[in-house]
């Protein structure tokens, strides 16, 4: 039996954590939060979209940009290389402000594009909020994964190659798998910090969980609590995010 | 009005108005000083956060894991905010029971402290792994040789701990000058939002953030070189290599 244990000053700071919390559901306005649930409810709904879709499209990204920059020809390396320094030496809100102002204000000149049926998505900042944070991600991993590629010990590589494995089921079957299981740990940290990432779309007007609380505090007039309640569940949502990846590793350790 | 339209690029980026160089290179440098600020404030908060993670008792411990845990979970643009309204608000209730009068804060003094708070808990960690990877033997050797705690802190932590925690810190240095874009949110004319403003009144987006991109590059590129110059400086046994 695994005993919890709490040190008597852990209770102590857990108490005058918990007056705290109390002082402030009392003494603070908290009457806005069922007008405002399903918007609330909706723009994390958003946020959590946005944050697995644009990772798994950015890894997916990341793997093409990690090989060619460890095993690729020349040219391909210095342009997978060049590209990660790009989005790694720029914020992310001018990337995000250059696709959506910048792409954005060329597109009208094209000719015929107005009228085709790829218009609508064009003016969406959703579409470019997902393709900034993909682009993103994708460049930031991209780094980590040429690391990791080149750290899989040759040795395997080469036994692979002896027992006349084509070069790219030695990629499938080797090269990608432990290259991949290397990154695993570090991928709870990088999720987190595109968690955070995800508010800057509120800028271009997605409707995102940030964009739901700055307007509450422009309708109600509230200035903190909303900021609060925002902080609290990019908190929570944070924690689940470590919570999961230790269930995963506790489980592949067993 | 002025007719931008017809402007060659060289007379839109003149440094004199109706250019809009000069505002750049404002943003720039307004970029810079937050930043430069900022990532003093959190070295001191990162080197104080780590002594007291290290060598502090069980409650400053617990108290210092709690503010990493939370700046480093909680968004920039959400930490933006509640600092830039809470600060100024938490300044004044302090100055007005000690009996003071009221003070401005400026956006310009808001930002390095939301920079300096944010930086101050990853420089914690960064300054916590550099100095736990001392090996314990210099440092008893010091106190052995009756040095003050201060003294040891000063001739042999900081020169042992530094080859470890440059790459960590000039990370963080990088971070720092990208993290002052988000300033934009709340109206610093820093050189994003500059370059934004320049962009907006003139329709030439893409010449205009592109060149705060390239800017940005300019910064890391020279930022890297200064730190490597610096790493190599304090690295014990390979000055002379």
């Amino acid at each position: 039996m695994p005993s919890f244990h709490l040190p008597p000053h852990r209770i102590v700071l857990l108490l005058i954590g918990l007056v705290i919390i109390g002082l402030m559901a009392i003494n603070m306005r908290w009457d806005w939060i069922p007008a405002y649930r399903a918007d609330i409810l909706a723009g994390l709904r958003l946020t959590l979209v946005l944050l697995v879709t644009t990772s798994v499209a950015g890894f997916l990204l990341a793997v093409p940009l990690g090989l060619a920059q460890a095993a690729g020809p020349r040219p391909l390396a210095w342009l997978a290389r060049g590209y990660c320094t790009l989005i790694r030496g720029t914020p992310l809100l001018l990337q995000l402000w250059l696709l959506y102002y910048g792409l954005g204000s060329l597109f009208p000149y094209l000719p015929g594009l107005r009228d085709s049926w790829l218009w609508p998505y064009l003016s969406e900042p959703w579409l470019y909020a997902f393709l900034a944070l993909t682009l993103s991600f994708a460049g930031y991993e991209g780094e980590i994964m040429r690391g990791a590629f080149a750290r899989v010990p040759k040795g395997e590589l080469e036994a692979a190659r002896s027992l006349g494995m084509h070069p790219l089921t030695t990629l499938r079957r080797i090269w990608l798998p432990r290259a991949v299981r290397r990154v695993l740990p570090t991928l709870n940290g990088e999720l987190i910090i595109q968690l955070k990432a995800t508010p800057l779309v509120a800028t271009i007007a997605a409707v995102d969980m940030y964009a739901v609380f700055g307007r509450i505090r422009q309708e109600t007039y509230i200035v903190y609590e909303p900021l609060l309640l925002m902080a609290l569940l990019y908190l929570v949502l944070a924690g689940l995010i470590t919570l999961a990846f230790h269930a995963v590793e506790s489980r592949r350790s067993h | 009005m002025v007719n931008y339209r017809d402007m060659s690029i060289g007379e839109l980026l003149a440094l004199t108005p109706p250019g809009w160089g000069g505002a750049l290179l404002n943003g720039l440098s307004l970029s810079l000083q937050v930043a430069g600020g900022g990532y003093l404030l959190g070295l001191l908060i990162g080197v104080a956060g780590a002594a007291g993670k290290l060598s502090g008792g069980p409650v400053t411990r617990d108290l210092l894991t709690c503010y990493t845990t939370i700046i480093r979970a909680v968004p920039e643009l959400v930490l933006i905010l509640m600092i830039y309204f809470g600060f100024p608000l938490a300044l004044n209730q302090l100055l007005t029971t000690l009996g003071f009068g009221r003070v401005e804060v400026s956006a310009f003094a808001a930002g390095i402290v939301v920079i300096g708070l944010v930086q101050g808990a990853y420089a914690t960690e960064v300054i916590r792994g550099a100095i736990r990877a001392i090996p314990r033997g210099q440092l008893e050797a010091a106190y052995a040789m009756g040095m003050s705690s201060f003294l040891t802190f000063r001739r042999i932590t900081i020169p042992a701990m530094l080859p470890g925690a440059i790459p960590g810190l000039s990370n963080l240095w990088l971070i720092a000058t990208k993290d002052t874009a988000l300033l934009a949110v709340v109206g610093f004319t820093e050189l994003t939002l500059a370059s934004r403003q320049a962009a907006g009144a003139t329709k030439h987006y893409l010449l205009f953030l592109g060149i705060a991109g390239l800017l940005y590059l300019f910064v890391s590129f020279i930022s890297n070189r200064l730190f490597r110059t610096l790493e190599r400086r304090v690295t014990p046994g390979e000055r002379h290599a």
